[in-house]
């Protein structure tokens, strides 16, 4: 994986300081809120419902063992003891005070790491496919280019004030784990007809209050113009997108206000107009990048045998191991959804486990998942015993990857200050309802994702099963929504009607799984049946 | 009737105002008045609190609680970390919201 180089260093070490100078102004009454606050807020520091809270980029969401123990390590120290990993494969904490923040990120920057574009109208952290470099359906590793894009959006002077906050994804297999084409730029690495590395640009998705799916921009870019082309399109964002109204001011509204022919216009013009100015990076640059990315030392000659004897152990590698590249390997993904457990927390005692287990198994490499789950990405087969007893006694073995239980929740009311309802107790609820795992199985791959409020960080819209927590007169009202995906086979959910109570959204999602489960034919997931059956069958069952 | 809130700036605790200072539990807090503005200029110079505003409230058999279920959980805590909860006065307020 990446290791910093001493401007890496550099730039993050003082960013620390100048944060700290000022945080003592801030206190000392030198700045006013007002002023402090587009700081903070450059710093991933949020005043939020209960406290400020941090989040902390995570790069592609790969972390080492020792990345992963400082997370631990900082919920130890500055906050209570747990942390949240969130939908964009950051991780959040929720307590954290002004004064300590310092000294935070300080500790955070001794690992490479940092809090920096976190939050405002620059470019995010950018996200990719949790099983990078591990799979066997990717074209390459798509992280390289996913970390030139990150050197290169990292305080661009230019791209940092948007009219919005941006959102890349970069993925390199057809097989989409990132939700790609929800992403203000979604990216594909690809081969051409003649073997050569290409990007396949998608501008313009996104969830939020308007939900869009990212239309082709370019079929192949040479990925030696991966960085102009972004620049490209980044540029005529800023110039044309709005700023007059932020609930407009996406990339999404301006592709679809502009047309995606006429705005892939704009983007060639753009394009052509850069080249010749050395936007991109020199081949050798690229190419020092790849060389960190470069496969571990895998074992060759082992056995792809593994002792399926403990009914429990098998059921887990069933549902949570995935193939590998390479003979004798597989992908484990840790899910942090245990039956009536917060989706995406994890204690600091889990994360110091992670750190051990990803440093004993994984060749010192985890993922964080967009879908709030840890990957470790690389574990011999014949390790996969021992690992599970591992999880299995620390309650990180729930065998529920992609089943109804491994729900993708946001914060929602019990947390975040922008939420109309809670979204975490609902989870709670539905995981409970389906705790029986014969039963999660019989229902097969259900994707089911809850947001309290419109702006979607619990990716309702992309849900097979979509909840969204709505204020219904100083009330918590949850509205359904099916048929939604955020993979390969994309599609943006549909609101089946009127709102339900906390309990009657629970009642609800029975109601449409027993619709699914007697309708369904040999094969179907629950959203292929209700792809073939359209909404009406479900939504009779639901209100008569 | 309406109660002053807002964050301690070096914590980011939720604070709730009393007539003389800032309460972690909002079960001390008081109805304020028309001098509002003035407490809340004063505070805010005083580098104190953080982003204070006005919620409606009401007086319950366990004191006075904020209306809407935002201010309820804000003044409380998580509702699904009961061990991170506020503990007010009333041992029954982990039952407000839940």
């Amino acid at each position: 994986m990446y290791k910093y180089d001493s401007y890496d260093q550099q730039m993050v070490d003082t960013r620390v300081e100048e944060f700290r100078d000022q945080v003592e102004r801030r206190i000392a009454g030198k700045l006013t809120e007002d002023q402090f606050k587009p700081l903070r807020l450059m710093n991933g520091l949020y005043l939020q419902l209960h406290a400020y809270m941090l989040r902390v980029a995570i790069p592609y969401g790969t972390l080492n063992g020792k990345q992963m123990r400082m997370l631990a390590h900082i919920a130890r120290k500055y906050d209570r003891d747990y942390a949240h990993f969130t939908t964009r494969q950051n991780i959040q904490y929720n307590w954290i005070k002004l004064a300590e923040t310092p000294d935070l990120l300080a500790d955070l920057a001794s690992v490479e790491m940092h809090a920096i574009q976190t939050s405002g109208n620059c470019i995010r952290n950018i996200s990719s496919d949790q099983y990078a470099g591990a799979a066997a359906d990717e074209v390459t590793d798509p992280r390289p280019y996913a970390e030139l894009l990150r050197q290169w959006s990292s305080f661009h002077p230019e791209f940092s004030f948007l009219p919005r906050k941006f959102k890349f994804a970069v993925i390199a297999s057809d097989e989409d784990r990132a939700a790609m084409r929800l992403h203000d730029i979604g990216i594909q690495i690809v081969r051409n007809g003649d073997g050569e590395i290409g990007a396949r640009f998608y501008a313009g998705g996104g969830m939020g209050r308007t939900p869009m799916i990212a239309p082709l921009i370019r079929d192949f870019v040479p990925i030696g113009e991966l960085v102009s082309y972004a620049e490209a399109i980044l540029r005529v964002y800023n110039r044309y997108g709005r700023r007059d109204n932020k609930y407009k001011a996406r990339i999404k509204i301006l592709v679809h206000e502009m047309g995606a022919e006429e705005f892939i216009k704009e983007v060639e013009a753009e394009f052509t107009h850069l080249q010749g100015q050395n936007i991109d990076a020199p081949a050798a640059e690229l190419e020092r990048i790849i060389a960190h990315f470069e496969d571990p030392a895998f074992e060759t000659g082992l056995s792809d045998e593994i002792d399926r004897s403990d009914p429990d152990f098998a059921i887990w590698l069933d549902q949570n191991v995935h193939a590998h590249k390479r003979p004798g390997y597989a992908i484990a993904t840790i899910s942090l959804k245990p039956v009536g457990g917060i989706p995406g927390d994890a204690s600091s005692a889990q994360m110091d486990l992670m750190a051990d287990l990803t440093e004993q198994y994984s060749f010192d490499e985890c993922r964080v998942t967009h879908s709030q789950n840890i990957v470790l990405p690389h574990v011999r087969k014949a390790d996969l015993y021992s690992l599970w007893q591992k999880l299995d006694e620390a309650g990180l073995a729930s065998p529920n990857l992609d089943l109804i239980s491994d729900i993708i929740a946001c914060p929602g009311l019990d947390y975040c200050s922008l939420a109309n309802a809670r979204s975490i107790p609902v989870a709670q609820k539905i995981a409970k309802r389906f705790a029986d795992i014969d039963r999660q199985k019989e229902l097969g791959e259900l994707k089911l994702k809850i947001s309290g409020c419109i702006n979607a960080c619990g990716h309702h819209h992309a849900g097979h099963i979509g909840i969204l927590g709505v204020d219904r007169k100083g009330t918590e009202n949850y509205q359904l929504l099916l048929g939604g995906s955020g993979a390969e086979d994309v599609s943006l959910a549909k609101i089946t009607g009127p709102g339900f109570t906390e309990d009657g959204i629970v009642d609800a999602i029975e109601t449409v799984t027993d619709v699914y489960v007697a309708a369904r034919e040999d094969g179907e997931r629950f959203v292929d049946t209700y792809r073939r059956l359209g909404m009406d069958p479900f939504k009779e069952a639901l209100y008569g | 009737m309406k109660i002053l809130t807002g964050n301690d700036l070096k914590s980011g605790d939720v604070v709730w105002w009393t007539g003389y200072n800032w309460s972690r539990h909002v079960s001390d807090a008081i109805e304020v008045g028309d001098t509002v503005d003035q407490i809340i200029a004063r505070e805010i110079a005083a580098r104190t609190v953080n982003d204070c505003y006005t919620v409606d409230a009401e007086r319950t058999d366990t004191g006075i609680l904020p209306v809407h279920i935002k201010e309820k959980v804000r003044a409380t805590g998580p509702t699904v970390r009961p061990d991170l909860k506020i503990a007010p006065p009333d041992p029954a307020a982990g039952n407000w919201v839940i």
